[in-house]
């Protein structure tokens, strides 16, 4: 396929510092790695790092599937479906299993990802310390020191002002026991996804500016006491109504005029796929 | 006996350094009259022993702060040497925590990783202004438990009932420990410090200026509760003061530093009653 622009839109030179900050963001796992976040035509905070890091791994050969919150049909999710297609040629899929790079926004998948796929999040804000403090100056120390105290206080006054942790998406991770780390606003149902994974899992914030990984086979957990344990989101006796799935992230929907509430799968394509009776 | 703590040679210059700015004749004072820097503490060495409480007097700029900074690691000194448990460090075991580093070792040179672990573990620093040690928009509780956390506690139960005895014991109404400091009075304030400073068990406690800011009722309690403490938990404590009485009715040695030098030292009673140091005679007589 001839193509008006370099093979990826970005050229070569901003590809391979890109490649260099995912490599050592690898081989720090956790660890927010700086980087020279480039212009793309989309606004950044929409997608712009998880964008920057597909153009850049991406081959001819290579199968893409983006999704934004679980679901392939979402504007943002098709626009840089679109976008990627038409600067490099690849194919794309609604098929977790098929793709080879799934760029994402605030899910995993529920299907198990294999060694042979990477999953890229777009991140809003790479910085699980920000609202405990204001100034990256400080955070850059306190991760350099592993000094955490201001998040776990964080916690423990949550913990006592309203019984519970009050943490949602996004929830605070440690990652190899070392760096605490913001997972994306994914919710805390898909932490436990991130935890001994065969999968490469690439984060990105373009408008922050920062690259971070947890490589495959990497211990991470959720932050908790032992008396308040890190929690996933409670589904149990709740099942998608259009496909019947039981022990999925679920959506609310909420019936504007009878007021009833129904469930669906956020993951559209694992949902289509149990409906069709592909899986079990 | 061995000292808990021992300090050599600490010296801070804030400026450029010269050789002359720690020559014993500078007329300047702090100020060296070569290149300007300002010597805030110039080769000051002492110890501290178990169970004993050392006091530092000294006029405003005399450095006694800065030496307190130095040794909590709030401060880098230009160089100086501090041990701690020389001989027989494993005496401050903590479980889970490996401390054997700090055998035979300068901690002033330590990293920043590890100067916070034996801060956290072994130290306790109470502030003259509650603003500096203190959160002020957190708990009470949160507060006290923030050195736990540092410590590694992972247990709400445990961090609040420990958070509770502290508080009844430096007699702060415990059904408050929910509520932030900003919420309390000044005494109470420094009394949520000292809990705060008492969490971890620490070896040593310093407190700098611990009671300037309160009138002299509150100041009385204050001193009262610190006295009962540190016989009870059989502290070593450095208590930083220009006043006179808080030296007199806390401290059993003192020394008195002027210039960023020590000029006297000696028992509390003896450098009161018979001070031989022209500074320090000044320094007595002038008190009211």
């Amino acid at each position: 396929m001839e193509l008006d622009f370099n093979f990826g839109f970005l050229d070569e030179n901003a590809k391979r510092e890109i490649r260099r900050k995912i490599l050592k963001a690898i081989a720090i796992p956790g660890y927010q790695v700086p980087f020279g976040s480039r212009e793309m035509p989309i606004a950044r905070g929409w997608g712009t790092g998880g964008l920057q890091i597909t153009l850049s791994i991406i081959g001819p050969d290579d199968i893409l599937k983006v999704i934004d919150q679980g679901s392939d049909d979402s504007v943002n999710a098709v626009n840089i479906k679109k976008f990627i297609g038409k600067v490099t040629g690849v194919g794309t899929t609604e098929d977790t299993l098929k793709a080879t790079i799934i760029q994402t926004r605030h899910r995993i998948p529920e299907e198990k990802l294999s060694e042979n796929q990477v999953l890229v999040f777009q991140v809003p804000l790479p910085e699980p310390l920000r609202i405990v403090e204001h100034s990256e100056k400080e955070t850059r120390r306190m991760h350099a020191e592993a000094d955490y105290s201001a998040m776990w206080l964080y916690l423990y006054e949550s913990i006592v002002k309203f019984g519970e942790i009050t943490l949602g998406a996004g929830y605070p991770v440690m990652v190899n026991s070392r760096y605490l780390m913001s997972p994306s606003p994914i919710p805390r149902f898909d932490i436990p996804r991130l935890s001994m994974a065969d999968t490469l899992y690439l984060f990105c914030a373009g408008r922050e500016k920062r690259i971070y990984a947890i490589p495959p086979h990497t211990y991470v957990e959720g932050i908790g006491f032992e008396d308040h344990p890190f929690r996933i989101e409670d589904f149990s006796g709740k099942s998608c109504a259009a496909c019947g799935s039981e022990g999925t992230y679920l959506n609310e929907i909420i019936d504007d005029e009878t007021g009833s509430r129904t469930y669906q799968c956020s993951d559209t394509s694992w949902c289509r796929k149990v409906s069709r009776g592909a899986v079990k | 006996m061995i000292p808990v703590l021992e300090v050599k040679n600490i010296s801070k210059i804030y400026g450029k350094e010269c050789p002359h700015c720690l020559d014993p004749e500078n007329a300047g004072g702090s100020i060296c009259p070569f290149c300007h820097s300002v010597a805030a503490c110039r080769d000051v060495s002492f110890s501290l022993y178990e169970d004993e409480v050392l006091g530092i007097v000294g006029e405003s700029g005399s450095g006694k702060s800065t030496l307190l900074k130095i040794l909590n690691f709030d401060e880098e000194p230009t160089r100086g040497v501090m041990e701690i448990g020389r001989g027989n460090p494993g005496k401050f075991g903590i479980k889970g925590i490996n401390l054997d580093f700090i055998e035979n070792a300068n901690l002033l040179t330590l990293n920043p990783y590890r100067k916070r672990l034996l801060r956290n573990h072994l130290m306790g620093m109470v502030y003259q202004n509650p603003h500096l040690g203190l959160k002020m928009h957190i708990s009470s509780g949160g507060n006290i438990g923030e050195r736990l956390l540092m410590a590694g506690w992972r247990n709400i139960g445990s961090i609040r009932s420990r958070a509770m005895e502290l508080l009844i014991k430096t007699e702060v109404p415990p059904e408050r420990m929910d509520e932030a400091p900003s919420k309390f009075s000044g005494g109470m304030q420094q009394r949520v410090q000292i809990a705060k400073a008492l969490s971890n068990n620490p070896i040593i406690l310093y407190l700098d200026e611990p009671t300037t800011g309160l009138d002299l009722s509150v100041q009385a309690r204050v001193l009262d509760l610190v006295k009962k403490l540190q016989k009870e938990l059989k502290l070593a404590m450095i208590v930083v003061s220009h006043d006179l009485g808080i030296i007199r009715h806390l401290t059993s040695r003192t020394i008195v530093m002027k210039n960023g030098r020590v000029v006297e030292s000696g028992l509390t009673d003896q450098v009161l009653e018979d001070p031989q140091n022209a500074y320090t005679q000044l320094l007595v007589h002038s008190n009211l």
